[in-house]
């Protein structure tokens, strides 16, 4: 009697026990993380959302929204429920929704890892780059690629002015439909120094310089808005030049083996990173620390040609995963593809980019 | 006894028969409107809700006067010749300060930056170097910003400070105010909007007649077969309309793209040369093309309800009273038909101004419509009020339309089948 009594108890503790261990396991989360999907997405879901699930038993759930990402933080938080945890976003998004209160304001030195060094995150990540909401992982370029077989050897494109010379480089080109970088272009392609391009397009004849510029290719010109669009034209040979984002065309060199060439010749850098949507920063602030070291940052250039955000991951980067290249010439930053980087000015294209998208829109109508 | 006769007749409990009839009417009345509360409440949640927030949102301009009330207060009275003096400036100072705190001069710097481009730096800039603002503000200010000493911007601020505004409707036409306050119109390289209004209604218009021209002598042969191949063809017409919309405007990309069906059959034929393929579809041609085949039902449909009721005796006696084919058909089935023409036309036309993923698909840049606009306004320049100005102008637009069909033909001429 005594003893099934006390059976009996070693149940309930036994119970009690699992029931503990359930609610352990239960805080086990589902973060939802917005980004850009496609290649990169890959690239974060291989070097943060695996190696962070295996460590926690959190279940990341990736939602290919960031093309959209400002209007949909806009709206879920006007509507009183924000579902998203985690944003990546690009610098200049983040300046608006940090000013509307829709992103968290982020103490960087006290949520981010330091470096392995023991560099605080304020000096180890690439100058001026962490702002207010946000914190950058990745800097990646806009290009403009080309077919090497549409062209015959010897004859090679090499320069952004190329892209706009019809007569010794025929064939259609395909261009993000937006004004952004392609106003840039045109003006280098004109005879402005890369240093110049944003104080001549502030005055209204710099503009006009560039629109009658785009308006001498705009018969050739197919235009992309999605990012998978242009290595794709680029590979049915529907188009001899696209701009694209580096990292999509470098995807298409190595693992499709496509015949592609960057022209690194006035390539518009900028960074891309992550966000906190308000109120969501307890939730997520385990991860961010963990999918912004030094190590995840490194990890994530094995992957796909975007340089890490992170100083002292510059001895890290090293091959790639699956065909083992090595990155380093494939980097926007390696220093020959660097000389003649234009950075994208963010606050520019804040005050300008209504107005010129319209007139963009406009002359598109045309 | 007189008495009696004159008295209201009453029921078995002695209620007046007028009162109790009022109270089973009224009761009866009730539970009806019981019954169709669900659906009421419906159409009032999701339909008649979203169309006045959309026309509030059109007009409403709360950003300037809820972000700075004590600029606009200080601006009070100021007749725009010269530059206001300090406590105006003061007053911005300290509007810009409780706004930095609140954290919402984002959606002020982007309201002013629609109307000015350059407004949202001047605004975040400013903010972000209030903490070491120190009177007099007028210097300080305009040391920080030159725009702060810009009459226009005074002005701009002046004229968005009430919380109703006309500038998204002006926008949504290609007018704007001009800093004195009149209407003028956008420069010429900003005017798209009405250029896309004016696309949209004729193409509409384009895509009506022509599924009217295919439609009418198939709802013919839909009314006037025995019923044995009627039941087929109307199987035919129907498959498409319950096939997906996505299904339907890929398919004819399939078909109609420079390497697609059509083209590689004409080259094959030897009717067109390999290098002069027929762009036919991210253009105009492709939008009509793919709108025509989606909307023919809405007007095969009504069309064949009509054709369905003529009795075909009308067509004999026409004939036995010695009329040619054309004639009977012109004199007197043809005028029968026009309240089916006018439904299917209604139809087709107010659903294709409302179009919206066929034209992005296949329309390319010459063929899309302002609904396209609409979508871009709404995801990605972020401009709401804009994108509720637009979409208010066409359910103008449509609401005229349905009153001119309403006034000519009659509503409840519209029958689908």
């Amino acid at each position: 009697m005594k003893k099934s009594l006390m059976t009996k108890g070693a149940t309930v503790a036994a119970m009690g026990l699992s029931t503990l261990a359930m609610a352990v396991a239960a805080q086990a989360e589902t973060l939802n993380i917005v980004s850009w999907g496609g290649a990169y997405s890959m690239s974060q879901q291989k070097a943060y959302h695996e190696p962070w699930m295996e460590k926690t038993g959190d279940e990341i759930v990736n939602i290919d929204r960031s093309g959209n990402a400002l209007a949909g933080l806009r709206a879920q938080n006007q509507a009183g429920n924000v579902t998203w945890d985690l944003v990546d976003m690009l610098p200049a998004d983040a300046l608006i929704a940090c000013a509307e209160g829709l992103i968290e304001p982020l103490d960087h030195d006290q949520l981010l890892a330091d470096a392995p060094d023991g560099t605080p995150p304020t000096e180890d990540f690439i100058d001026n780059s962490l702002t207010e909401c946000f914190v950058p992982s990745i800097v990646y370029s806009n290009i403009v690629a080309f077919n090497t077989e549409m062209f015959p050897e010897g004859k090679q494109p090499s320069t952004i002015a190329d892209v706009f010379d019809l007569e010794n480089y025929p064939g259609k080109r395909t261009l993000l439909r937006k004004p952004i970088n392609n106003l840039e272009w045109a003006l280098v392609a004109d005879g402005v120094a890369p240093e110049d391009v944003y104080d001549v397009l502030e005055t209204e004849e710099g503009v006009q310089r560039a629109f009658a510029k785009l308006d001498t290719i705009k018969d050739e010109v197919i235009w992309w808005e999605e990012g998978a669009q242009p290595p794709q034209l680029l590979a049915d040979q529907e188009v001899a030049f696209g701009s694209a984002y580096n990292g999509r065309i470098f995807n298409a060199m190595v693992t499709e083996d496509q015949p592609f060439e960057i022209i690194w010749d006035a390539q518009v850098f900028e960074l891309d990173g992550w966000v906190v949507p308000t109120g969501k920063l307890d939730k997520v602030k385990d991860y961010l620390h963990f999918a912004t070291d030094t190590q995840r940052l490194a990890d994530q250039a094995k992957y796909i040609s975007y340089g890490p955000a992170r100083k002292s991951t510059s001895d890290m980067v090293s091959t790639h995963a699956e065909t083992g290249i090595d990155m380093t010439p494939h980097m926007p930053t390696y220093p020959p593809n660097f000389e003649t980087a234009i950075p994208k000015d963010d606050e520019f294209w804040a005050d300008n980019n209504d107005e010129l998208t319209q007139r963009f829109n406009a002359w598109l109508a045309q | 006894m007189s008495n009696s006769s004159s008295a209201p007749l009453t029921t078995a409990d002695g209620v007046p028969l007028r009162v109790s009839l009022r109270r089973a009417i009224r009761r009866s009345k009730l539970k009806a409107l019981l019954l169709v509360s669900p659906l009421l409440l419906f159409l009032g949640i999701a339909f008649v809700m979203p169309i006045v927030d959309m026309l509030w949102r059109s007009v409403d301009n709360p950003e300037v006067s809820s972000t700075l009330p004590r600029t606009v207060s200080a601006l009070d009275g100021w007749e725009g010749e010269a530059l206001p003096g300090e406590p105006v400036f003061a007053a911005l100072a300290e509007d810009l300060r409780e706004g930095q705190q609140a954290r919402n001069l984002g959606l002020l710097a982007s309201r002013l930056n629609y109307e000015k481009s350059g407004m949202r730096s001047t605004i975040t800039r400013t903010a972000r170097r209030l903490r070491t603002l120190e009177p007099p503000y007028r210097e300080a200010l305009i040391e920080i910003n030159d725009t702060w000493g810009e009459l226009d911007t005074w002005r701009l601020i002046q004229r968005e400070s009430s919380p109703y505004t006309l500038s998204y409707y002006l926008a949504a036409v290609d007018r704007q105010f001009s800093p004195q306050g009149e209407i003028v119109p956008v420069p010429e390289y900003l005017q798209i909007h009405a250029t896309l209004f004016w696309r949209t209604f004729w193409m509409s218009a384009v895509i009506t007649l022509a599924t009217l021209l295919l439609g009418y002598p198939v709802a013919f042969l839909l009314a006037n077969l025995p019923l044995r191949h009627s039941n087929l063809l109307m199987i035919l017409v129907l498959l498409p309309f319950w096939t997906s919309l996505l299904v339907r405007t890929t398919t004819w990309i399939a078909i109609l793209q420079s390497q697609g069906v059509l083209n590689d059959v004409m080259v094959a034929l030897g009717v067109i040369a390999d290098e002069a393929r027929w762009q036919m579809i991210h253009n105009k041609t492709g939008t009509i093309i793919a709108m025509t085949h989606i909307l023919l039902p809405f007007m095969i449909l009504p069309l064949y309800s009509v054709m369905k009721t003529i009795p075909p005796s009308y067509m004999h006696a026409a004939r036995s009273l010695g009329g040619r084919p054309f004639l009977c058909f012109r004199r007197v089935y043809f005028p029968l038909t026009i309240p089916g023409i006018a439904a299917g036309g209604i139809l087709v036309f107010i659903l294709s101004i409302g179009y919206y993923i066929t034209p992005a698909l296949v329309g390319g840049q010459s063929g899309r419509f302002i609904t396209n606009y609409i979508a871009y306004h709404m995801q990605t320049s972020l401009n709401w009020g804009l994108a509720a100005a637009i979409a208010s102008i066409l359910l103008f637009v449509v609401v005229v339309f349905y009153w001119i069909f309403n006034r000519l033909i009659g509503v409840d001429k519209v029958k689908l089948g």
